[in-house]
């Protein structure tokens, strides 16, 4: 490919005074078509002095849309915290990031791709994954890893264990929902009623899996970690939300701010396509409705080679320090990357839609503007650099193009050729959306049903724990993520599956050899893998120990759903909780807001309550919030999904070779209870399996104290005292233990008074839930440590080939063959 | 070391090459191999694999002076994506199809050193049991029984997965092989993931530690 010539370069264009864009205004009837109101037009008409053309309308219902202008929840973001000392960059840039020591940090985000990956899962889930990376590169740096949350229906269609059938098929006698909503219809085995939406959940799922697979593997960056719930309400939406880190030195991190009147912008990448026009940011503010078919045009589709070459040069780009700033085209493509960044730099921008390479013809300007294509990136160059920077892009085969350059109006112009197609102020399009107040009302009536019954009550403890290791939400994950590739970078130290939170060492492996540095070390380096369980430090070479980071995303919404405030600290509790286990210290925190219609007064209420509880735990557990996403109007034929904040929490450890694994490691190590940890049935997995209707709020606790729990526990594991340590989550102490047994392949006896509130029997100290809580096994001594800061009751001890339960009258002894048998369950939804 | 466009593995290979020598990385467009003694062709995605896996690497200028390089008796050890280049630049024996069920499996397995007798074995022993990463969608070796046959025969299947390990489907439980001339060798796991028991395991190193015993037995 040729290109102009630096002296045919784009300049500021001189037009006579009072020229307006070519081309009859579209009115109003368009702009509704289009999802502005009618005042929003107005106030559209009144920012330009005239009614907008056919690109400015295109343009401006985009800029103006929930996705990017947040108009619906901007205001309750501004209540979060968002500085702390280690935050290097807060919210309002591509992504957060942290100092992680010796000038590294780390950049981080989680962002949503949830109608594209309802519409189509594979492309949805893996351009997914390619937009989150775009914005960890587009800061200058290198994605080191993926992680992802993923919400479906239910996919289970029966029980596991036909003798765990409730003799009555009726659905528990709790809630109906909210009128007409029935998300999960009522259950009964062997009936057929419900097959459909769980086979459709089962290739949604398979599709997200496969595409967030496809795109991460390809590209060569880890997927370290995940989370993975199936409740009724993301049946007709589910949610697919991805979360990317990079890793950069502080003095090379690049903004996205346009400056410099007379700089070029440079448009690299793949070619323009009609793809996702009118993709994610009309699909993302709009409730999906049944005649999602139709919408498939509007997909965007994901090619991680292109993307993997976008990275190289990208990063080769900043490396010679050719660039003035940077951005990822994403939602609204070059309409929001351009105007963002001419924001930003609070300059003007004259465009040419004509410069702009195409992969199809007869594209209209609007069309060019608003294309979602994927694997695009824009920079501002000085003029003397244009060559070079086309060079290096010529060299990765993502061809850069001058389309625009920077200038004084303070308006962005568009261009196509000689045509003036359109003039807008920038602050207009970014700054001056309507912001709208929203209005909580907490509802009278249970908004979601309960769910179907899939186990009697008062089931023999072991074969609860059974079905419980065999239900979707509790099994082995290990189906799902031995599709991704969790180790390439060789920097994973922790894979998923080993400890609650992955853990990578940064800066990297390079720091810890002498690359080119003859045999000594590779010879000298003999030491065994690690076993799963001893964690004995592996002998850092030179002696000093290797630093890194702990990563764990989490959000559960049944919680959410039983009590927006509570829950939401409960799912940040949850996340510090794991960081913990590999002693990680949290740094900071990115979040998903994943909730339904803001308009309407119920997800109001759990949309204001979450973020209060999501400021809340973030104080408490001293991490700042770094940036995230907001993806409202999850909605779909059959009500509101679960309220669904999604985590992600980044922390700092400081020697690697030091964490605590899940399993169980040595017989005769003590078992114990660790924690504040205040265990309750009513929202639990085991309530959830006998068709328990969602609790109206949950009990508060502490928080304070729980995150005290929480730092003990850490700073225990960051002494490398403890075998193992993991929390308590769904299925309860009960389920926590045989995971303990799982992983470490090693059994355990167990005998413990009932210490749950109001629970004669034990049944819920044994299955119910609550944040804080962990098993921990080690030495007596260590466990003595630990019980200087917080609560640690001894329990049991390890040994044997099965797990063995005595609490109040629940006793439950189930050999190791059959934990297995049930925990590998969600296996068959991928065979 | 080959860097071609889409590869991912290459600076981890590089990184396990470190452990034993001096390391770099060759540009695909190039045919220089700038005098080394050894070159690995790593795993990843060469060129994206839309056509078949390493189709269009097989063809790359590096890949002719790399086919020069083994010809002339270079040791050449080619991993995953590369093992895939090797096969398909008919370097070595076989070909690799999609795993049986169709899925990208990322798993770490034992791998079992069937000879010691190539230019990266040399330092194993017969029978060595290495737990190495795998992690591929098309690693399936396969060949026409004829050249199955021929290359048992000549003692050129240099790895098996260990017994209840195949879990892609090859043919006679193959996870590697080599060139006739036994400087060439390809395997589907990763043993530059397995350099660094920090990372989860050393048992890789073996195979970079061999070209250090120079001349085979």
């Amino acid at each position: 490919m040729t290109h102009a010539p630096s002296d045919a370069l784009p300049a500021p264009r001189d037009l006579p005074a009072g020229a307006v864009p070519e081309g009859d205004a579209p009115g109003l009837e368009n702009a509704k078509a289009l999802g502005l109101t009618a005042s929003e037009y107005d106030l559209v008409v009144q920012k330009l002095g005239r009614e907008p053309v056919q690109v400015e309308l295109a343009m401006f219902s985009l800029m103006w849309s929930e996705h990017c202008s947040y108009k619906h929840s901007k205001k309750l973001l501004g209540t979060l915290p968002t500085e702390g000392p280690a935050i290097v960059l807060g919210p309002g840039e591509n992504a957060g990031a942290v100092d992680v020591g010796d000038g590294w940090t780390v950049a981080f985000k989680v962002e949503s791709h949830n109608h594209p990956s309802a519409v189509e899962p594979f492309q949805g889930a893996a351009t997914g994954v390619g937009g989150i990376l775009r914005d960890i590169f587009a800061l200058g740096a290198r994605p080191i890893a993926v992680l992802d949350a993923l919400r479906f229906g239910e996919v289970d269609g029966d029980v596991a264990h036909p003798s765990l059938a409730p003799s009555v098929t009726e659905p528990s006698s709790g809630v109906g929902g909210a009128g007409d909503t029935q998300a999960v219809p009522a259950p009964s085995i062997g009936d057929d009623d419900g097959e459909s939406g769980r086979r459709r959940s089962r290739f949604l799922l398979d599709g997200a899996v496969r595409g967030i697979g496809h795109y991460g593997n390809s590209i060569g960056v880890p997927n370290i970690g995940g989370d993975v719930y199936f409740e009724g309400p993301y049946e007709t939406n589910c949610l697919v939300n991805a979360m990317a880190l990079g890793l950069v030195r502080e003095e090379r991190l690049i903004r996205s701010a346009a400056t410099g009147v007379g700089n070029v912008v440079v448009l690299f990448g793949a070619a323009t396509g009609a793809d996702g026009i009118g993709g994610a940011s009309v699909l993302a503010s709009a409730e999906l409705g049944a005649d999602d078919a139709d919408k498939r045009p509007t997909v965007q589709v994901g090619d991680p080679f292109e993307e993997s070459k976008l990275v190289e040069c990208s990063l080769e780009l900043l490396e010679l320090d050719l660039l003035v700033s940077l951005q990822d085209l994403g939602a609204a493509g070059l309409t929001s990357a351009a105007s963002e960044m001419a924001s930003k730099g609070e300059v003007g921008l004259d465009l040419d839609v004509a410069l702009v390479p195409r992969r199809m013809e007869g594209l209209q300007p609007f069309e060019v503007m608003v294309s979602e294509s994927q694997e695009r990136m824009l920079c501002v160059v000085t003029p003397d650099k244009v060559d070079e920077v086309i060079a290096v892009t010529d060299k990765w085969d993502v061809h850069g193009t001058a389309i625009g350059v920077v200038t004084d109006t303070g308006a962005f112009r568009i261009f196509d050729g000689d045509a003036f197609v359109g003039d807008m102020p920038i602050p207009a399009l970014v700054d001056d959306c309507p912001l709208y107040d929203i209005f909580p009302e907490k509802p009278t009536e249970p908004i979601y049903p309960a769910p179907p019954r899939r186990i009697a009550d008062g089931l023999p403890a072991g074969d609860a724990l059974l079905a419980l290791l065999a239900s979707s939400n509790v099994a082995d994950r290990r189906p799902l993520f031995e599709q991704y590739d969790s180790i390439v970078q060789s920097r994973t130290v922790r894979r998923p599956g080993q400890t609650d939170a992955a853990v990578l060492m940064v800066p990297g492996p390079a720091s810890r050899f002498s690359v080119g540095g003859g045999d000594a070390v590779g010879a000298g380096h003999p030491s065994p893998a690690p076993e799963a369980g001893s964690d004995a430090p592996a002998g850092g070479v030179g002696g000093g120990a290797i630093s890194g980071v702990g990563v764990a995303i989490d959000g559960s919404g049944r919680r959410v759903a039983a009590d927006p405030y509570v829950g939401t600290v409960w799912n940040v509790l949850e996340c510090a909780a794991n960081l913990a286990c590999v002693g990680a210290e949290p740094l900071g925190l990115t979040n998903n807001l994943n909730f339904g219609n803001p308009e309407k007064p119920h997800i109001a209420w759990q949309l204001t309550e979450a973020v209060r509880g999501l400021g809340d735990a973030c104080r408490a557990t001293g991490a700042p919030v770094v940036g995230g996403n907001v993806s409202l109007y999850n909605e779909g034929t059959t009500g509101p999904i679960y309220p669904t904040p999604v985590v992600g929490m980044v922390g700092k450890v400081p020697d690697v070779s030091i964490t605590a694994p899940v399993g169980f490691a040595a017989e005769g190590d003590l078992v114990a209870l660790v924690g504040a940890f205040s265990p309750q049935l009513a929202l639990s997995e085991i309530a959830k399996l006998q068709g328990g209707a969602i609790p109206d709020g949950l009990p508060a606790w502490d928080l304070e104290r729980t995150a005290a729990a929480i730092a003990a526990v850490r700073d225990t594991v960051r002494e490398g005292a403890l075998s193992s340590c993991h929390d308590i989550a769904e299925g309860g102490l009960v389920t926590a233990l045989a995971e303990s047994v799982l992983a470490g392949d090693l059994g355990a006896t167990v005998e413990l008074s009932p210490y749950a509130q109001d629970d004669a029997d034990g049944r819920a100290s044994l299955f119910g839930e609550a944040p804080g809580g962990f098993v921990v096994s080690g030495t007596a001594e260590a466990l003595a440590t630990l019980a200087e800061r917080t609560s640690v009751t001894v329990i049991g001890t390890v040994g044997g080939d099965g797990l063995s339960v005595r609490c109040g009258e629940q006793t439950a002894d189930v050999a190791l063959s059959d934990l297995r048998e049930a925990h590998a369950a969600l296996g068959r939804l991928f065979a | 070391m080959p860097q071609f466009p889409g590869s991912c593995d290459e600076v981890d290979a590089l990184l396990a090459a470190g452990h034993v020598g001096d390391a770099e990385l060759l540009w695909h467009r190039d045919r220089d191999l700038k005098g080394v003694d050894a070159v690995v062709v790593p795993g990843g995605f060469s060129y994206g694999d839309y056509l078949r896996a390493g189709a269009i690497a097989g063809l790359s200028p590096v890949m002719d002076a790399i086919a020069d390089f083994a010809r002339d008796g270079g040791p050449v050890l080619g991993i995953c994506n590369g093992f895939q280049v090797l096969c398909a630049a008919g370097l070595l024996p076989g070909a690799l199809l999609q795993n049986a069920d169709r899925r990208f499996v990322s798993r770490q397995v034992q791998l079992s050193v069937e000879t010691t007798e190539t230019d990266w074995t040399a330092a194993a022993t017969e029978g060595q049991l290495l737990s190495i990463p795998a992690k591929h969608q098309s690693g399936r070796w396969w060949a026409p029984s004829e050249l199955h046959a021929e290359i048992a025969d000549q003692d050129q299947i240099v790895f098996r997965y260990a017994a209840g390990g195949n879990f892609n489907g090859s043919l006679d439980d193959v996870a590697g092989v080599c060139n006739e001339g036994r400087n060439v060798v390809g395997l589907m796991p990763h043993p530059e993931h397995a350099v660094d028991a920090l990372t989860g395991s050393t048992d890789g190193l073996v195979l970079f530690r061999s070209l250090l015993q120079g001349a085979r037995a």
